[in-house]
């Protein structure tokens, strides 16, 4: 069985919003909301800068905080590439999932249920990318089979150095960050 | 420096959490003082079935006041979920890593042991009800004159009344992701500040109609049967009193739990440090400082202290102060829990 990832070079990363638009228009995001969004991260001292762009979304954490706290089963790890998904139909919208997410992935759909990116699973069980992955202009992005050694991302990663969000969390995030 | 910027705007979380308003406060407080209310109602229980005298224990007043206490709680609880209809899935799964799973099958444990607990009071305070349905007047009876029974409510009243007072707390706690909750201090500091509302509740109910004969009309049967002491005669003195120094105990302990809250968050990470500036000088420090810990904590604490020394008389100011600071500890908390925040690190 698969466990999916996604690895984005920031140093080819712009900051275009392609990957933002795709999301929404893909997967019907409501107007007013993000399932994936840019950050810019600044550091350092003129003239000693660092900058830093990248299109941050749900990490689908392997200890994902959002699945233990849910007291219905709704946020649950897919079997299929092992990825944090929400049953609608199953969701009370009490929103311990969004107080839970170091990343403020999570969002109150409209309709009332907690809503957030999904990997595309959808595109994926087709064989296709995600959206995101599959617009970006610069190629910055790469979705695949962490597990399997062959795939892209794992080749990126054992080739480059790269970095996770908040890893003290202690969530396991498995979007991945080349730098 | 680091300077981020976002093009996240996801109402309710941008740019700060806020998907928890005033409902989930009204719903933690109600909870932890029916949580409260269970412990010292059960301890008296207890007593009661060791023999010792009923007309002394307000407390064993106070399940059916716990019911109306916790259908507002709930009632809080169902106006803040997003998902209205759905509610019913809590239900339909257990979810062993969830605090808020546990807690809503402890709830619904707590709805009858506080209903059959309430069928202690049920002759004096509704004659009536008891006459319609003898069935009820049957099962009051055989509770009242079996101490094993009485035990056994005392016994499950006290472990379900613990069990939801640290939930109330355990419930936010276990949220890595907010920095100001993230400490096991939170459950028993909720269980206290429970302990200290209900024993201010039972004082300030009791305080209201004491010891007149209980009213037959359906009305006046339920307002006595919140207010009136069990018994024909009014309880002694002693047992005011006994309520205001269990409250000081209360009291004193929560204010050592919330000053060892403050020496974890304050020794541990700069996301921790960061969330306790919150309550120390920021947004939340007026209510916090003012409400929680001065007119909540402290305040009460003299009054009482005077009144039992019989160096001023006996009033309900401190009851509703301390309802006051306890209702305060917890929208302070749900509030700077949310605004608090994992710190990103200084490097990449």
């Amino acid at each position: 069985m698969p466990r999916f990832g996604m690895v984005i070079d920031t140093l080819k990363c712009v900051g275009c919003m392609d990957c933002v638009v795709a999301c929404q228009t893909e997967n019907d995001v409501p107007q007013g909301y993000c399932r994936d969004w840019i950050v810019t991260e600044t550091r350092g001292a003129f003239p000693n800068l660092t900058l830093e762009i990248r299109s941050e979304r749900c990490n689908h954490c392997d200890n994902p905080p959002c699945v233990t706290c849910c007291p219905t089963g709704a946020s649950h790890v897919e079997d299929f590439g092992r990825t944090v998904q929400v049953t609608a139909n199953q969701c009370i919208g009490c929103k311990a999932c969004l107080a839970a997410c170091p990343y403020g992935a999570r969002f109150v759909h409209p309709d009332g249920y907690a809503d957030k990116c999904t990997f595309c699973l959808h595109r994926v069980k087709e064989g296709k990318d995600p959206a995101c992955v599959s617009v970006c202009p610069t190629h910055c992005m790469a979705f695949g089979d962490l597990d399997d050694p062959k795939s892209e991302v794992s080749r990126l990663l054992a080739s480059r150095k790269y970095h996770t969000l908040l890893p003290e969390a202690g969530t396991k995030p498995r979007v991945f960050y080349l730098t | 420096m680091l300077e981020i910027t976002s093009t996240r705007h996801n109402p309710l979380v941008d740019p700060v959490l806020s998907v928890w308003s005033w409902e989930i406060p009204v719903y933690l407080f109600f909870g932890g003082m029916i949580a409260g209310m269970m412990i010292l109602a059960g301890l008296n229980m207890l007593r009661l079935a060791k023999g010792e005298r009923a007309e002394g224990f307000y407390s064993v007043q106070t399940p059916i006041l716990g019911f109306i206490l916790m259908n507002l709680g709930m009632g809080a609880l169902f106006l803040d979920l997003a998902h209205k209809l759905f509610v019913y899935r809590v239900y339909m799964a257990f979810e062993p890593l969830s605090p808020m799973s546990w807690g809503s099958w402890v709830l619904l444990l707590v709805y009858p042991v506080i209903l059959v607990s309430a069928l202690i009071r049920l002759p004096q305070a509704w004659p009536w009800l008891g006459e319609r349905l003898p069935v009820l007047q049957r099962l009051s009876d055989a509770l009242v004159a079996s101490p094993g029974k009485i035990r056994l409510l005392g016994g499950l009243n006290v472990g379900l009344g613990i069990a939801l007072g640290i939930y109330t707390g355990i419930l936010l706690s276990t949220m890595v992701a907010r920095p100001l909750w993230n400490s096991a201090i939170l459950g028993p500091l909720f269980l206290f500040s429970g302990l200290s509302a209900a024993a201010a509740m039972v004082h300030l109910v009791a305080s209201l109609v004491p010891g007149h004969p209980a009213p037959r009309s359906f009305l006046g049967g339920a307002l006595a049967m919140l207010v009136q002491p069990l018994g024909d005669r009014p309880p002694e003195p002693r047992t005011a009193d006994g309520l205001i120094k269990a409250d000081l105990g209360f009291l004193a302990i929560e204010l050592v739990l919330i000053g060892l809250l403050f020496i974890g968050l304050l020794s541990s990470s700069a996301s921790h440090v960061a969330a306790v500036d919150l309550l120390v000088s920021g947004k939340y420090a007026t209510v916090f400082w003012g409400v929680v810990i001065v007119a909540g904590i402290l305040v009460p604490l003299a009054l009482q202290w005077l009144e039992l020394g019989h160096r001023i008389p006996h009033t309900v100011i401190p009851a509703v102060l301390v309802l006051a600071g306890g209702f305060a500890l917890r929208w302070v908390m749900v509030g700077a829990g949310q605004a608090s925040h994992m710190v990103a690190a200084a490097g990449f």
